[in-house]
C-alpha cells in the first residue's frame, strides 16, 4: 500500500471503528484513539515532504489501480507542486481538531471523532486522486460527515446551515459531473485527468466545462456571489468544523480551479480571467468591508475567510508565477490562521457560551496568555509581515502590480480594510476594562489549548519567516502549469 | 423450433411446482409464526435463484415452449435479481406481518405466484406470454394488497390497484393487439423483423405504440401514469408496499427492453421521444411532490417515480443521429440503475418495518426522529439508504446515476446534454427530502424511547443490505460489468 493509500486510509479506517466501538460510556478511550488515529496519520504524511523531489512537477509517490473497468475508472493517486502541501496539512488540522474538542465535545464523543477522521481521510483523498471521478467520489462524499457534524453539534440554526452547506455545495459539483462525463467521452473513454490536460477542445466546449468547474469550486471557496453558505455554516458549526471547514474545505474548491480549470481548459481561463478576477475584487473589498460590521465573531472571521479566499483566486488567474504560487502560499497559510481564529473564538465560546462581540471586553485581564495568541493571530489574519498571512497577500499583490497598477491597488485596499476588522475587534474584545462578570470570571487556558494554540503560532510564524520550504515545493509544478495555460490547446 | 425445451424454463417450472407444493403445506401448519411454510419457501425460492445464477452462468440464449418463452442472459440475471427481490422481502415482511395478523400462507404463496408472474415476463418472447405473466403478477399482487381486509385504507387502496392496474393491462393488451393488426404476429422477434421491412403502415404502429408505452408508464409508474403509485404505497401494507416496489419493477423493465427494444426498436424513433417526456415529467413531479410530504411511504411512493424518471433516460437514447450505437450503453446503465434501485428501495421498507411493532406502524417522518439516539446502526444503514437515492457518493445509487449520465452524454447531441443537465438539476431538488430523512434521525430529539424489537434474521439482512449498497459503492465495478453483458446478449439475439 503506497503512501498516499495509507494517508487516505488510515483515518477513515479509524474512524469507522471509532464508529462501530465507541460508546459514551469509554469516551475518554475513544479520545486516546481518536488522537493516536489522527497523529499517526498525520506522522504518515511527513514522508510526502522529506521525500519530495522539488525539481519535477511530475506527480509523485503515485498509484494506479483499475478500479470500474467497465468504465476506465482508475484508483490512481499522486501529489506534485500544487497538491502536496495539502495533504499534510489535512492530517495536522485533524490532530488540532481532536484535541480541541477534548473535553468540550461530552456527548455521541465517537460519532464527533470518527466524523473528523473520516472527513480528514475523504479530503486526502480530494488532494491526492488524479483520476477525474475518484476525484468527484471524494469531493462529494466529504459533504456527508460535514453535514452530519454540523447539524448534530451545532448552534441553534444548524439545521438550516447544514442544508445549505449540503445543497449549495451539491447544485455545484453535479454540474461538474456532467462536465467529468463530457470530458470521458471526449477523451475517447478516460477519466485520466492529466490525459484531460492534453486534450484539444473547441472554444465552446472549454467555455461550458469551465462554467460547470467554476460552479462547483466557486461556491466551494467560496466566491461572491455564492459565498452566502459559508457564514451560516461557520456560525452553527461546532468548533471543530468550522475549522476544518476554513483550513481545509474551502481549500478544495481553490484546488480545483488549479487542477481542472485552468488546465482543462486554457483558453476559456484566458478569455474569462476578467470575470474571476473582477468576482475576486468584490470578495476581497467588498467582503472585507461586510467584514467590518459583523457583531458576532464567527461571522467576521467567516467574511474574513471569503476575502482571503479572493486573493488565492486573484493569484491564479493572473497567469503570473508569483501569483500562482501566493496563492496557494495564501491558501496553506489561511489553513492555519483561520482554524486558530475559530480556535480562539472556540476557546472563549466554551467558556461564555456567546458569540457576540459585545458580550466581551477587556479578556485580557482575565486571560493574558489565550490574549497574546489571539492578538497574534489576528495580526497574522490581516497580514503583519513576519507571519505566513502576509506572505501569500504579498504575492499576490506585487504578482497583481504587473498585470495592473490599479488592479495591485485595489487589492492591496485589502490590507487596510483586513487590518480594520481584526484590530478594531481586538479591540472590543481583549483590550479595555473588563466589560461585565462573565468576562471577570474567566480562566486562562488550560495545558491542552495552550498546547494547540503554541503549536498553530509555530506553524504561523515558521511559515512566515521561512517560507522557501513552501515556495520551493511549488515552484516547478507553477511554472509548468502556466507554461501550460499558456498554450492554446483550440481545436484547430 | 417447436420444441418444448423444458430444461430452458426449468427454474419457472420448478417456482410454479414449489409454489403449488407451498399453498398446500401451508393448509397443515398452525404454527403462529407459519415457520414451516417460510423456510420451505425461502428454500426453493433460494433453489429458483441458484438455477437462474446457473443458466445466467451459460450464458447461452434458449428459445422454448414454441418460441414463447426466450431464456437468455438479460432474463436470467434479472429473474435472479426478482427472486432475491422476493426473499428479502419476505424476510423483512414475516415479523411485521406475524404482529399484524396477516401471515397466512396466501402472504407467501402469493408472492411466489408474483413472482411467478415476473420470471415469465422477463423471459416473455411472445405478446401474449408478457401479458399472461403480467396478469399473474398484477393479480397476485391485487390479492396481497387486499390482505388485510378490516383495514379501511388497505382496501382502498387494494381497490384503486385493482381498477386502474386493470386499466393499465388494458391500455398494453389495446396496443399489442394493433401491433398484432399491423405486423401479423405476436412473436417478438417477428414482429420486430416485419416492421424492419418498412412496409407496415405506419399510423397503426405509432398509434399501437402510443398505447403500448401507456401501458408500460402505468407499470412503471411514470408521470402522467404515476397517480395510484402514491396511494398504493401507502395504503399497503408496508409488507406488502416492499412486495410491489421491489420486484415488480424489475419485471416493468424487462418487459420494456423486450416489448419496445426487442420487437419494436424499428420505431424507436417514436416511442424515445416519449420516453423523454414521461421521464423528465417524472423527475420533476416525482422529486418535488415527494418534498411536501409527510408520511415517509408516500414519500418513497413519489421518489419512486423520480427514480425510475432517471432510469428511463437510459432508454432514450435508443436511435441517435440515425445510429444505435449508444442503445446497449444506455439499456445496461439503465438496467444498472433500476437494480440497485431496487435493493435500495427493499432497504429503507425494511428499516420502516424495523421500527413498527405491534399497534404502531412508523410510516410518518416524525416516526424516525432522533434514531441516531435509539439505535445508531439503524440509523446509520437508513442513512447509507437515503444518501444512495440521492446519488451520493460512496453509495451504489451515484454510480447508477452516472451511469445513466454518462450513456446519454456520450451522445454528444446538445438535446441529450441538456437532458443531463435536467437531470442533474432534479436530482439537487431530491437530495433535499433524502437528506430530511437523515436530518430527522440525526438531529432531532427522539419522540419515542420505546426499544427496537427485531429478530436475529432482520438484523442480519438488514446490515447486509446496507453493507452491500456500500460495498457496491465502493466497488461497482462487477456488477456493471455483468448488466452489461446481459444487455449485449439480449440485443445480439
Amino acid at each position: 500500500m503506497g503512501l498516499l493509500s495509507l494517508a487516505i486510509w488510515l483515518p477513515i479506517a479509524c474512524g469507522v471503528l471509532l464508529l462501530a466501538f465507541g460508546r459514551d460510556s469509554n469516551a475518554g478511550a475513544v479520545r486516546w484513539m481518536a488522537l493516536v488515529g489522527a497523529f499517526v496519520s498525520f506522522l504518515v504524511t511527513l514522508p510526502l515532504i522529506s521525500g519530495f523531489d522539488t525539481s519535477t512537477a511530475a506527480l509523485q509517490f503515485t498509484e494506479s489501480l483499475p478500479w470500474i473497468e467497465r468504465f476506465n475508472v482508475r484508483y490512481a493517486l499522486g501529489v506534485d507542486g500544487l497538491s502536496m502541501w495539502f495533504v499534510p496539512l489535512t492530517a495536522f488540522v485533524t490532530v488540532i481538531v481532536v484535541i480541541s474538542a477534548w473535553e468540550v465535545i461530552a456527548e455521541r464523543v465517537n460519532q464527533y471523532m470518527g466524523a473528523f477522521l473520516i472527513l480528514s481521510g475523504l479530503m486526502v483523498g480530494v488532494f491526492s486522486a488524479v483520476d477525474g471521478l475518484l476525484f468527484y467520489v471524494f469531493f462529494e462524499a466529504t459533504l456527508i460527515p460535514m453535514y452530519i457534524i454540523i447539524g448534530i453539534w451545532g448552534g441553534p440554526r444548524r439545521v438550516y446551515a447544514a442544508f445549505k452547506f449540503f445543497l449549495y455545495t451539491l447544485a455545484g459539483s453535479l454540474l461538474m459531473l456532467v462536465a467529468l462525463v463530457y470530458l470521458y467521452y471526449k477523451s475517447g473513454g478516460s477519466f485520466d485527468i492529466l490525459a484531460w490536460h492534453k486534450l484539444p477542445l473547441s472554444a465552446t466546449a472549454q467555455t461550458l466545462l469551465f462554467f460547470a468547474f467554476f460552479m462547483a469550486f466557486a461556491v466551494k471557496v467560496p466566491m461572491w456571489p455564492v459565498h452566502t453558505w459559508l457564514p451560516d455554516a461557520h456560525v452553527e458549526a461546532p468548533t471543530g468544523g468550522s475549522v476544518v471547514l476554513a483550513a481545509i474545505m474551502l481549500k478544495l474548491g481553490a484546488y480545483g480551479f488549479l487542477r481542472f480549470s485552468m488546465p482543462i481548459a486554457p483558453d476559456a481561463s484566458r478569455e474569462w480571467a476578467w470575470f474571476i478576477i473582477a468576482l475576486s475584487l468584490i470578495a476581497v473589498i467588498y467582503i472585507g468591508l461586510v467584514a467590518l460590521v459583523q457583531q458576532d465573531m464567527k461571522k467576521l472571521v467567516a467574511y474574513s475567510s471569503i476575502a482571503h479566499m479572493g486573493f488565492c483566486t486573484l493569484g491564479f488567474f493572473i497567469f503570473s508565477e508569483l501569483g500562482v504560487s501566493g496563492g496557494i502560499v495564501q491558501m496553506v497559510s489561511h489553513g492555519f490562521v483561520s482554524g486558530a481564529m475559530f480556535l480562539c473564538i472556540g476557546v472563549l465560546y466554551d467558556r461564555v457560551h456567546s458569540r457576540e462581540i459585545a458580550s466581551y471586553g477587556g479578556v485580557v485581564n482575565t486571560m493574558p496568555k489565550f490574549a497574546a495568541f489571539a492578538v497574534f493571530f489576528a495580526m497574522a489574519n490581516s497580514g503583519l509581515p513576519g507571519t505566513s498571512g502576509f506572505i501569500g497577500e504579498w504575492m499576490v499583490i506585487l504578482g497583481t502590480v504587473k498585470a495592473g497598477f490599479w488592479l495591485a491597488f485595489l487589492a492591496a485596499t485589502a490590507l487596510i480594510f483586513g487590518a480594520a476588522y481584526n484590530l478594531w475587534m481586538v479591540k472590543r474584545v481583549y483590550f479595555g476594562p473588563v466589560a461585565n462578570d462573565d468576562v471577570k470570571s474567566l480562566t486562562d487556558l488550560n495545558s491542552r489549548e495552550f498546547l494547540m494554540m503554541a503549536i498553530l503560532a509555530i506553524a504561523v510564524l515558521w511559515m512566515g519567516l521561512y517560507p522557501k520550504p513552501f515556495t520551493d515545493v511549488m515552484h516547478v509544478s507553477v511554472t509548468e502549469l502556466l507554461k501550460h495555460v499558456a498554450q492554446s490547446k483550440l481545436v484547430p | 423450433m417447436n420444441q418444448m425445451n423444458w430444461l430452458a424454463i426449468a427454474p419457472e417450472v420448478v417456482l410454479l411446482v414449489t409454489a403449488l407444493v407451498v399453498a398446500m403445506v401451508d393448509l397443515w401448519v398452525t404454527h403462529p409464526r407459519r415457520t414451516p411454510t417460510y423456510l420451505l419457501a425461502q428454500a426453493s425460492l433460494a433453489a429458483v435463484a441458484v438455477l437462474h445464477l446457473l443458466r445466467f452462468d451459460a450464458g447461452d440464449t434458449v428459445y422454448a415452449v414454441q418460441r414463447m418463452v426466450v431464456a437468455d442472459p438479460m432474463g436470467h440475471l434479472l429473474a435472479f435479481f426478482a427472486t432475491l427481490a422476493t426473499m428479502v422481502s419476505l424476510a423483512y415482511a414475516r415479523p411485521y406481518a406475524a404482529e399484524r395478523d396477516m401471515l397466512k400462507g396466501e402472504l407467501i404463496s402469493l408472492a411466489m405466484f408474483s413472482l411467478l408472474g415476473i420470471c415469465v415476463m422477463v423471459s416473455a418472447n411472445n405478446f401474449l406470454v408478457v401479458y399472461l405473466g403480467l396478469e399473474l403478477m398484477s393479480l397476485s399482487l391485487y390479492a396481497l394488497v387486499a390482505l388485510r381486509r378490516d383495514h379501511t385504507q388497505s382496501t382502498e387502496a387494494a381497490m384503486k390497484y385493482f381498477v386502474l392496474g386493470a386499466l393499465a393491462s388494458g391500455f398494453l393488451l389495446y396496443g399489442l393487439s394493433m401491433m398484432y393488426g399491423a405486423t401479423g404476429s405476436l412473436d417478438i422477434g417477428e414482429v420486430f423483423k416485419a416492421i424492419a421491412t418498412g412496409q407496415i403502415n405506419q399510423a397503426v404502429l405509432v398509434l399501437g405504440i402510443v398505447f403500448v408505452v401507456a401501458g408500460l408508464a402505468f407499470k412503471l409508474g411514470a408521470v402522467p401514469f404515476h397517480m395510484w403509485i402514491p396511494d398504493v404505497y401507502q395504503g399497503a401494507p408496508t409488507a406488502v408496499t416492499l412486495l410491489i416496489a421491489g420486484a415488480p419493477k424489475l419485471a416493468a423493465f424487462a418487459i420494456t427492453i423486450r416489448l419496445l427494444v426487442e420487437g419494436m426498436s424499428g420505431i424507436a424513433q417514436d416511442w424515445q421521444q416519449m420516453l423523454i417526456v414521461l421521464s423528465v415529467a417524472s423527475m420533476a413531479l416525482g422529486n418535488v411532490a415527494a418534498i411536501a410530504q409527510s408520511n415517509l411511504k408516500r414519500m418513497l411512493a413519489y421518489s419512486t417515480i423520480g427514480q425510475i424518471g432517471f432510469m428511463l433516460l437510459g432508454l432514450t437514447p435508443t436511435v441517435v443521429s440515425v445510429n444505435t450505437l449508444s442503445a446497449a450503453n444506455g439499456y445496461s446503465s439503465s438496467m444498472f440503475y433500476v437494480l440497485t434501485y431496487v435493493f435500495t428501495t427493499l432497504g429503507t421498507f425494511g428499516v420502516v418495518m424495523l421500527l413498527s411493532r405491534a399497534g404502531h406502524e412508523a410510516e410518518q417522518i416524525d416516526d424516525f426522529k432522533g434514531l441516531a439516539r435509539r439505535s445508531p446502526w439503524y440509523a446509520a444503514v437508513m442513512a447509507i439508504f437515503m444518501f444512495s437515492l440521492a446519488g451520493i457518493p460512496p453509495t451504489v445509487g451515484f454510480y447508477a446515476k452516472l451511469a445513466v449520465l454518462q450513456a446519454i452524454v456520450s451522445t454528444n447531441v446538445a438535446l441529450y446534454i441538456w437532458l443531463a443537465v435536467i437531470a442533474v438539476l432534479l436530482s439537487l431538488v431530491a437530495a433535499f427530502y433524502y437528506l430530511r430523512l437523515v436530518k430527522v434521525m440525526y438531529f432531532d430529539e427522539p419522540a419515542d424511547a420505546q426499544p427496537i424489537a427485531s429478530t436475529g434474521e432482520v438484523r442480519t439482512i438488514l446490515s447486509l443490505n446496507g453493507a452491500a449498497v456500500l460495498v457496491f459503492g465502493i466497488l461497482p465495478g462487477g456488477l456493471m460489468a455483468l448488466c452489461a453483458q446481459a444487455i449485449v446478449k439480449a440485443l445480439g439475439s
